[in-house]
């Protein structure tokens, strides 16, 4: 686990072709409940290498709730969860990592006051020496994590800086690049781009659909549909902890996607609320938002 | 109006990732060395030293160094692993009481069962690894706060102290086991003293360093040291990454353990017999002398070398005062006026680290 460089991320590659349209996670009418609140109930997902699964919905629609299950921090109470076929039960992160699904999570697991190396390679250090003087292999570890971050397109001066300093798309891209290097087979993000501005957010995109075409299966966590429409192979929506859509890219348009999103009727309300107050061209919202970020709307609200 | 929105939706200045570079590497290197835990306490150590150098001529005697360095030692053999521990983001309340608890239960041990004094020795350590493992199980398993659980051992062993020892010998402190088997051996260990240049040095400044030095690479250099920032630092993100969030802190609990016992054999076999009572209140100066170290309370940053300046820094007052032929009452306050130096500053530190 800490020495090898090559070891599963080669042997990954190398098996993942005869094996590509068969799911590499997938949930049947999985469910979770924290205690006797339901959180999570009958909820159906695959994902496929070299696809990008969104997962959207309304805060506290269960999206969180939905990837811990996948990534080891919790446990489904009721319905299937199975990896490559295999139904699973996953009691900690570590289980799931070592069946090569890493999570870059909403609070984006760093230790903020580490410096971006020893963040890179934390809990998987690469070491040299016999035991009682086995030690970190700080020069191999700093090479290669610069190494690892310029494939990605991340060039940074100096790898000793707390990784707190860096700005939070650099944090994403880094914690990004880690998952792909540590041959994770299945990428999940919680919301990347939630606290990111809109160049930002394109910058972490550009790196989600970069290890999609890696070959990495990728779940993909928004409440925004233009960005789940951008990198998206295929979308489920939840609402209150249960599946309201599924559907693949071929099935859907992104008017429609963020319909569902808001929900059809909440949305009509909105726009007809919105026409009320400020005169805005309803008729233009969604054209207008195929192209840019919402932020462009109000622009145009404004002037 | 519509000059400043515009800018705003085509392309927002906002920063690429080389600019960020660029200002990063403006942060001038003083800015950076003074961030170093280390450094402001070696400058603080510094100080002080020399402030007692011109104040109280007595202090540059070689044998009254080698004083303020015994009277370091004993307190810093303890504050190492309070550092460590304090880093992986917990506190041990009871590290000072600990000492006492360990000394009496070698005592008690050799004497009751009429054994080698090693035989004590031997169950001193596993004593006080049990304790240091309680301590870190109760921490991980319930969650609650480590003052508490703490607060609570230490409560108890301070009850302990007294009773058992009543119980057993009668007294308030233990029988004197000077004469039996393995004393003077394993005094040679824990309480002996060297000749250098004529100046007596006892040998817990050596073992103090020699650890402080262990400690450092541990920490620097290895798995386990990666383990203890990032427990300190961000406990899920560390669960989250793979890091063995529970070994790491529970075996923290224990070296504090280790060096409680530690110090608590160099005080049974530099006196021969233990004083119940005591220990209450060391464990404070152990966890200010980390802090003082640049140690941060709440975790994720520290090193060893600092808590050993800091615990120089209270021997040096310590014994200062007395040469300097001041009311040795002073010397909490200056303790106070320290700890609340070094806390500021560590604050500062954490801000200019997490400022983007
Ligand atoms: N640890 C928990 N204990 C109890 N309830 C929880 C817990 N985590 C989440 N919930 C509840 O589960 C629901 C879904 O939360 P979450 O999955 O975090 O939503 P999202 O990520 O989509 O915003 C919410 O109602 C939330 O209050
Ligand atoms: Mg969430």
């Amino acid at each position: 686990m800490t020495t090898n460089e090559t070891g599963t991320h080669g042997a990954v590659l190398a098996d993942r072709a005869p094996e590509k349209d068969s799911p590499v996670v997938e949930l049947r009418n999985a469910g979770k409940a924290y205690g006797n609140i339901r959180a999570l109930h009958g909820v159906s997902l695959t994902v496929h290498p070299g696809q990008v699964t969104c997962v959207l919905g309304d805060n506290g629609a269960g999206k969180s709730t939905l990837i811990k299950i996948i990534s080891g921090l919790h446990q489904h109470t009721e319905g299937e969860f199975l990896v490559d076929g295999e139904p699973v039960r996953f009691s900690t992160p570590r289980e799931a990592l070592d069946k090569g699904i890493a999570t870059v999570y909403q609070d984006l697991a760093v230790v903020p006051l580490m410096p971006v190396w020893r963040n890179f390679f934390l809990g998987s250090e690469m070491t040299k020496g016999p035991w009682p003087l086995r030690r970190l292999d700080i020069e191999r570890m700093k090479k290669t994590a610069d190494h690892e971050l310029r494939e990605m397109g991340i060039v940074l001066d100096d790898l000793e800086q707390p990784i707190g300093t860096l700005s939070g798309g650099q944090r994403q891209c880094v914690a990004i690049a880690r998952a792909v290097y540590f041959g994770a087979r299945v990428l999940i993000l919680d919301e990347p781009t939630a606290a990111l501005g809109v160049k930002q957010s394109g910058v972490v995109l550009k790196y989600v659909a970069a290890a999609r075409d890696r070959g990495l299966g990728v779940i993909f966590i928004t409440h925004n549909p233009h960005h789940a429409y951008m990198v998206g192979d295929h979308f489920s929506v939840l609402r209150l902890g249960t599946m309201e859509l599924s559907a693949e890219r071929s099935q859907i348009t992104l008017e429609e996607l963020t319909n569902h999103m808001a929900g059809g009727a909440e949305l009509a309300a909105l726009k007809h609320e919105l026409s009320q107050v400020r005169g805005v061209d309803v008729e233009e919202l969604p054209e207008e938002a195929d192209l840019t970020a919402p932020v462009a709307v109000t622009k145009e609200a404004a002037s | 109006m519509t000059q400043h929105a515009e800018p705003a939706v085509t392309s927002p200045p906002a920063p690429g990732l080389k600019d960020t570079d660029g200002r990063s590497a403006e942060r001038s290197m003083i800015v950076r060395l003074l961030a170093r835990p280390d450094v402001g306490v070696f400058l603080g150590a510094v100080a002080v030293y020399v402030f007692f150098l011109i104040a109280a001529p007595p202090v540059r005697d070689a044998s009254s160094m080698a004083n303020i360095l015994y009277q370091s030692s004993t307190l810093g053999i303890v504050t190492v692993p309070v550092a460590l521990l304090m880093i992986g983001g917990e506190f041990d309340l009871s590290a000072g009481v600990g000492v006492i608890t360990s000394a009496l239960t070698a005592s008690m041990t050799a004497y009751q069962l009429s054994m080698n004094v090693w035989v004590g020795v031997i169950a001193a350590l596993i004593a006080s690894l049990a304790i240091g493992f309680f301590n870190g199980w109760m921490v991980v398993k319930t969650g609650l706060p480590s003052f508490l659980v703490t607060l609570g051992s230490f409560l108890i062993l301070q009850g302990v102290n007294l009773a058992v020892t009543k119980l057993v010998t009668g007294n308030v402190a233990t029988d004197d086991i000077s004469t039996m088997d393995g004393f003077d051996q394993a005094k040679k260990v824990f309480a002996s003293s060297f000749d250098i240049g004529g100046v007596q040095v006892k040998i817990t400044v050596f073992w103090w360093l020699l650890f402080a030095a262990i400690a450092t690479w541990v920490l620097l250099r290895t798995k386990y040291g990666n383990w203890i920032f990032a427990v300190g630092g961000n406990r899920e993100s560390a669960r989250a990454v793979g890091v063995p969030v529970a070994f790491t802190k529970i075996s923290l609990f224990m070296l504090v353990g280790v060096g409680a016992w530690f110090v608590g054999m160099h005080q049974l076999f530099s006196f021969n017999t233990v004083q119940s009572g005591e220990g209450v209140g060391i464990e404070l100066i152990y966890i200010s002398g980390a802090v003082i170290g640049g140690c941060l309370l709440t975790g994720g940053a520290g090193s060893a070398i600092g808590p050993v300046f800091g615990a120089f820094m209270f021997g040096m007052v310590q014994q200062g005062i007395v040469y300097a032929g001041w009311n040795p009452d002073w010397f909490k306050a200056f303790l106070g006026v320290m700890l609340l130096g070094a806390v500021l500053i560590n604050l500062w530190v954490q801000r200019t680290a997490t400022r983007r």
